[in-house]
């Protein structure tokens, strides 16, 4: 089983991160870059597919050229190779242009299974998956939080607020993956060694076929007009128990729908 | 000519190393403090991870890094936790390095494998109850009867020693007398669940409480004579070479305990107010704080010096010497100013910096006591 597993680079979210003050996009100059957490667990998935179904893992990236970084980390935990897509013309782009370039350099590769994280820390828009499968034509399995593959046969526990849902799928499909799927590995010494040796392809949008204007700021279909600090936190809710406090703070939970 | 900047290779094993020591180490450190627990779970995914075959070529499972990879993993997890640190320091330097330097390919086919994987651990028996800088005075014998060594001893402060992964210890013994009088030592390993061979209950340690320490005896045990490590009456050479070696990852991980303290008191300097203001704001608190970074950055100079001169095949004796001593002292210094800032919650266990400071103290007594460290430079100095 051939796998492509679908690597963003992203701001640490653990550290402070911010908008570019001319156009608005994320700051990636002045931020501590790491790979999306997210796509860790998409990693592990796909090497534990593979150590028990053999086949090649492919990590895809597209980002600017900063990204590959966070490509050779990725390596160092196990897949084979990757695929890079760096273009100045991609900055700015939207996520509808950014699942362009995806499903073109995913055509290219032909894998059996896409895997990416369920979403990104940055943009957290949960929706590439669903729109590369839309492009590419194949089945998306979404939020998992377990997969099964049997031969051409995947089954997902697809994670909800209520609950899950259990899917399935033919290949060639996408899944994205929860943080609650696996436990990622830690890359060893030797995974690092070997990660320099890896091939990593890059690719330009003229080599996918990708007129720059689809892309990018000015081909994006959505923009940010206006961005702001996020107010500070209000003073809460104080439950003073009069004999009825458990109530009240039931009616709190519920009223903020966490019970 | 010289730079200090770590390669792409060793930074990417530290942030690997920063990262795991961060999200597995730490959480669970405090509670196998507190209980003197050893954490089976922490070393068992390092052994995933590869550390403990840092140092060791692929053929033997290891990772196939240097000496100076096991540092800076070393100072990694030392920075939130000396308990696992001591446990992998000991577990390589000690425990797997004899068999990998001076064993017979039989016994490294036979060893390597289950310690390098981390599955196993193995310990080093050189100190008795009795003679510990002078380990040269060893008292346990192994007297060879037909194709066997017969052990009668005791040994001192083991760590990995009585583990339920432990497999082995090696230990130093009188194999007879040298023509001018004095002890023939031989090193000799000695299989866990050898009869004979006991393992005393777990001392009440100072600090490295989650670690495995054992007072061990050997009574009429038992061993093949194909056990011997190396060649007889290499002892003494053998351990010096272990020792020296070992300091330096001494040193690695006593910087990184003594960044910890630096890591902890910048984020509590931030965090704890007095008479209106953060701490961080006196000019006390800053300076405290500047000294233990200095002394900090000093002492992984003193180690990666070392460290380079070991792998470039030159001779490190002294400056291995001089980073364990510096290491050493300057982590119980910081240990001690990290506690200062943390006022009254620098008293309290659960405090990182407590333990750090109840961690620190042994670093200037094992594996060599900083007198030891100071006759070593002293008479490489010729004096
Ligand atoms: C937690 C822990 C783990 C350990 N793990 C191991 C292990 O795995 N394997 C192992 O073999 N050992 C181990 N040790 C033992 C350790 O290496 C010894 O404790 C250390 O070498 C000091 O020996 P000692 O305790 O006998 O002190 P002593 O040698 O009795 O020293 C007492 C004091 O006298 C000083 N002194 C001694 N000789 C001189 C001299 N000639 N000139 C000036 N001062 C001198 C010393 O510096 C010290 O201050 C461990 C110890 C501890 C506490």
């Amino acid at each position: 089983m051939n796998i492509v597993v679908l690597v963003k680079q992203v701001p640490d979210s653990g550290s402070e991160r911010g908008l570019s003050a001319d156009d608005k996009t994320v700051d990636r100059g002045s931020a501590n870059n790491v790979i999306n957490e997210m796509d860790e667990y998409a990693i592990e998935e796909a090497l534990k597919i593979q150590e028990a179904h053999g086949g090649e893992v492919t990590v895809l990236t597209v980002g600017p050229q900063q990204a590959a970084e966070s490509i050779r980390k990725a390596l160092s935990m196990g897949p084979d190779k990757a695929m890079h897509v760096v273009d100045d013309a991609l900055h700015g782009s939207c996520a509808l242009a950014t699942s362009k370039v995806l499903a073109a350099a995913i055509g290219r590769l032909s894998p059996d299974l896409v895997i990416s994280g369920a979403e990104s820390t940055d943009g957290r828009v949960q929706v590439i998956p669903h729109m590369i499968a839309e492009r590419l034509g194949i089945a998306a399995l979404t939020g998992a939080r377990k997969l099964v593959v049997d031969g051409a046969t995947l089954t997902v526990e697809r994670q909800t607020d209520e609950g899950y849902e259990v899917v399935t799928a033919a290949t060639p499909a996408v899944v994205s993956v929860w943080d609650t799927i696996n436990e990622p590995r830690y890359p060893s010494f030797k995974g690092i060694m070997a990660a320099k040796k890896k091939p990593v392809e890059t690719l330009s949008l003229a080599d996918l076929g990708i007129a720059a204007d689809e892309v990018g700021l000015s081909g994006a279909s959505s923009a940010v007009v206006e961005a702001g600090k996020r107010p500070p936190r209000q003073g809460g809710t104080k439950v003073t128990d009069e004999g009825d406090g458990g109530v009240k703070l039931v009616e709190f939970l519920a009223s903020e729908k966490f019970v | 000519m010289i730079s200090f900047e770590l390669d792409e290779e060793h930074a990417a094993l530290r942030d690997s190393v920063r990262q795991f020591a961060r999200d597995v180490v730490a959480p669970v450190a405090f509670e196998h403090y507190e209980q003197h627990s050893f954490p089976y779970e922490v070393i068992r995914q390092m052994g995933k991870m590869g550390l403990f075959g840092l140092p060791f070529p692929e053929e033997y499972g290891g990772m196939g890094g240097d000496y100076f990879a096991l540092c800076i993993a070393l100072e990694e997890l030392a920075r939130v936790d000396s308990s696992v640190a001591i446990t992998l320091e000991a577990a390589i330097s000690l425990g797997a390095m004899p068999v990998y330097r001076f064993g017979t390919p039989e016994q490294k086919a036979t060893w390597l494998p289950r310690l390098t994987s981390g599955e196993a651990l193995a310990g080093f028996g050189l100190t008795e109850p009795g003679f510990g800088s002078d380990a040269g005075g060893t008292q346990t014998r192994a007297l060879l009867d037909g194709d066997e060594w017969v052990i009668n001893g005791s040994k001192a402060f083991i760590t990995n020693s009585g583990t339920d992964i432990t497999a082995f210890v090696t230990v130093t013994a009188r194999t007879g007398t040298r023509p001018d009088g004095t002890p023939e030592l031989s090193t000799i390993i000695v299989p866990n669940g050898t009869p004979g061979f006991t393992v005393a209950p777990g001392y009440s340690k100072v600090g490295w409480c989650a670690s495995d320490t054992h007072e061990l005896h050997f009574d009429d045990v038992r061993v093949p004579a194909a056990n011997l490590l190396g060649e007889r009456g290499r002892g003494f050479a053998q351990f010096l070479r272990i020792l020296d070696e070992g300091r330096i990852a001494i040193a690695a991980l006593a910087t990184g305990l003594a960044q910890g303290c630096v890591d902890e008191s910048i984020a509590y300097a931030h965090q704890r107010h007095a008479f209106g203001q953060p701490i961080g704001n006196f000019q006390a608190i800053q300076f405290k704080i500047a000294d233990m970074e200095a002394r900090a950055h000093t002492a992984r100079l003193a180690y990666y010096d070392a460290a380079a001169r070991m792998l470039a095949g030159t001779d490190f004796k002294r400056q291995a010497a001089i980073a364990k001593l510096h290491a050493s002292e300057i982590a119980v210094t910081n240990a001690r100013e990290a506690t200062q800032v943390h006022g009254g919650y620098g008293f309290m266990n659960e405090t990182p910096v407590a333990r750090f400071w109840r961690d620190a103290k042994i670093l200037e007594i094992g594996e060599g006591t900083s007198e030891v460290q100071r006759m070593i430079i002293a008479r490489d100095l010729g004096v």
